[in-house]
């Protein structure tokens, strides 16, 4: 589902932020990718989200080379991929529903549809009830519940999630990890970048680590 | 793959396709418009700016254009009075007339009789005293000599009025019309002075909408970033600022439009007075339908294009690097 081949990313200020990154991850795989702050966890995402170009190297999802997407395929591409950021990255002008909403106005549906579609979401994080809400009268967890209900909301085969659990209580960070749990189960391919290391080895799934760009150790199917 | 998951997307029917299509663009029509009446200040300030830019080439072209109907209608005048000799009668000007009516240059030619002129004198009025004195008809018989259009200018007309002086029953040619001719190439010439004025102005008009386009753009552009991230085609992103910029043009034009004709109406009264004195009668006309549909239809383009450059200038600065 996901392919990096000779990865390289080097940033003019810092010099080689990943170096030499290749792996492959099959659909519906469920993946944690961890390492020290500023391993490269988070260059690593937005290659895949094609936030960002790689300087070398290829990175193939979902049987589609990224680097020969023409530009006009890239939010098609991102349709493709949920994203979860650690600071969340909601509106926070817009109600919790008009937040979650975003990924289904920006594809063109129905009205009918999006409220169907943003509540299912909505229900699966818990947050139903605070769907008239802004997210600044949310709590953090609950932020970044909106978050990840935005990212499912259209049903990405792929989902990536940026320490998703940065500031979170253990209580939280475990219930937000079942929730991944849940999606991989239905066939959701799932890479999740993250710091928590005993979640990490509680949860018994493949892990990556990266250490200064480079990719030190592979876990591989448990 | 065991756990793959269909991933089903909604299939609008094809047949839908143009209603949805159709609901979207309408709705963001009207809330790009109440967005910009939430805010009435700063919106009525760009519309005045784009107002006053559309009304000064506008009025100015009103007021060449009614020069030119005015002028039009001093053009019914002959442009040579050919005046015979006195002991010329009615008969040989009439032959007169039937020769001159088949040369190539003249288009028409009017014959005045001794006793129409005399009438036509005395309509005028004042002088029946002086007329009663006088035993015989002093005035000539004159012949109005209209050109055809190819030979109107001022040097074609000059050249005319030498010809028509050596026929032996010609006494003296006057030109009239030639401060005319002369009048209507000044105003062509004040006329592209406007056009070029509106052009620039119209200029002037695309970058306003244009530099308020992009503050509204800086504004929203964490908005933007993350539709850009959810998947937002630049068309999606661009479409509610296209609207923005064409709500900004059609204001500003329609406000244009008041500010002219307002000024038409109020002038209406002492252009009509003036006229009078002048025994003519006069109607100041106000834009028609082919100006206000250039004034309308070329704000909105303006407003459309200018809004187009500016979030397409911050679009392609946004591409992933
Ligand atoms: N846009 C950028 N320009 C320059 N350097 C960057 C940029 N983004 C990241 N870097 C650098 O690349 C390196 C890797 O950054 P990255 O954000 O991927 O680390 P990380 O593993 O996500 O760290 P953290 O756990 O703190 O989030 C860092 O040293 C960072 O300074
Ligand atoms: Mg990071």
């Amino acid at each position: 589902m996901i392919r990096f081949e000779h990865v390289f990313k080097r940033y003019p200020e810092r010099g080689e932020a990943l170096g030499d990154i290749s792996f492959e991850m099959n659909p519906g795989e469920m993946v944690f990718l961890t390492g020290h702050s500023g391993a490269g966890k988070s260059t690593l995402l937005r290659l895949i989200g094609l936030l960002e170009r790689p300087s070398r190297g290829q990175v193939m999802v979902n049987g589609r080379n990224l680097a020969t997407l023409p530009r006009r395929q890239i939010p098609f591409h991102r349709r493709q991929v949920g994203m979860i950021f650690q600071d969340h990255r909601l509106l926070p002008d817009r109600s919790v529903f008009e937040n979650v909403a975003l990924p289904l106005v920006v594809m063109g549906l129905g009205h009918k549809e999006i409220g169907r579609r943003v509540r299912a979401a909505l229900d699966q994080v818990g947050l139903l009830r605070r769907e008239r809400a802004t997210p600044v009268a949310l709590s953090g967890g609950e932020q970044q519940r909106v978050g990840i209900a935005r990212a499912v909301v259209a049903r990405p085969p792929v989902l990536l999630a940026d320490e998703p659990t940065g500031n979170l209580d253990p209580d939280l960070s475990r219930e937000i990890f079942v929730l991944f749990e849940r999606f991989h189960y239905v066939g959701v391919t799932l890479l999740i970048a993250t710091h928590d290391l005993n979640l990490v080895e509680s949860m018994r799934h493949r892990t990556i680590t990266l250490d200064e760009g480079r990719l030190v150790n592979d876990t591989g199917d448990w | 793959m065991a756990k793959k998951r269909t991933v089903r997307s909604h299939n609008p029917s094809l047949l839908d396709l143009p209603g949805i299509w159709f609901g979207h663009h309408l709705q963001s029509v009207i809330a790009t418009l109440g967005r910009l009446m939430d805010t009435p200040l700063p919106t009525g300030m760009t519309v005045a700016v784009i107002a006053i830019s559309l009304a000064l080439p506008a009025s100015l072209f009103v007021i060449t254009e009614n020069l030119r109907t005015m002028a039009g209608g001093w053009d019914q005048t002959a442009a040579i009075s050919l005046f015979l000799k006195l002991d010329t009668g009615d008969r040989d000007a009439k032959t007169v007339a039937t020769r001159l009516q088949s040369w190539p240059e003249i288009a028409k030619v009017h014959l005045i009789t001794r006793d129409q002129a005399l009438a036509e004198f005395r309509a005028l009025g004042g002088f029946e005293e002086a007329l009663e004195q006088l035993k015989s008809n002093p005035l000539p018989v004159v012949l109005a000599i209209y050109p055809n259009a190819f030979n109107s200018t001022p040097e074609r007309l000059e050249r005319l009025q030498a010809r028509l002086l050596k026929q032996p029953e010609s006494d003296f040619a006057r030109m009239d019309t030639l401060w005319l001719k002369r009048f209507q190439a000044i105003l062509d010439l004040v006329q592209s002075a406007v056009m070029l004025l509106g052009g620039l102005l119209g200029l002037g008009v695309l970058l306003i909408v244009g530099n308020t386009i992009r503050l509204e753009i800086l504004n929203r552009r964490i908005e933007i970033e993350i539709m850009e991230l959810v998947g937002a085609t630049h068309a999606f992103i661009r479409r509610p600022f296209l609207y923005t910029g064409a709500w900004y043009g059609l204001l500003g034009g329609i406000t244009a439009w008041l500010l002219v004709s307002i000024a038409v109406l109020l002038l209406q009264q002492p252009v009509s007075r003036l006229a009078t004195l002048y025994r003519s009668e006069f109607d100041l006309q106000g834009l028609g339908l082919g100006a206000t549909g250039v004034i309308l239809g070329g704000s909105i383009l303006l407003g459309l294009i200018g809004s187009w450059i500016a979030v397409n200038r911050h679009l392609e600065g946004a591409e992933p690097g």
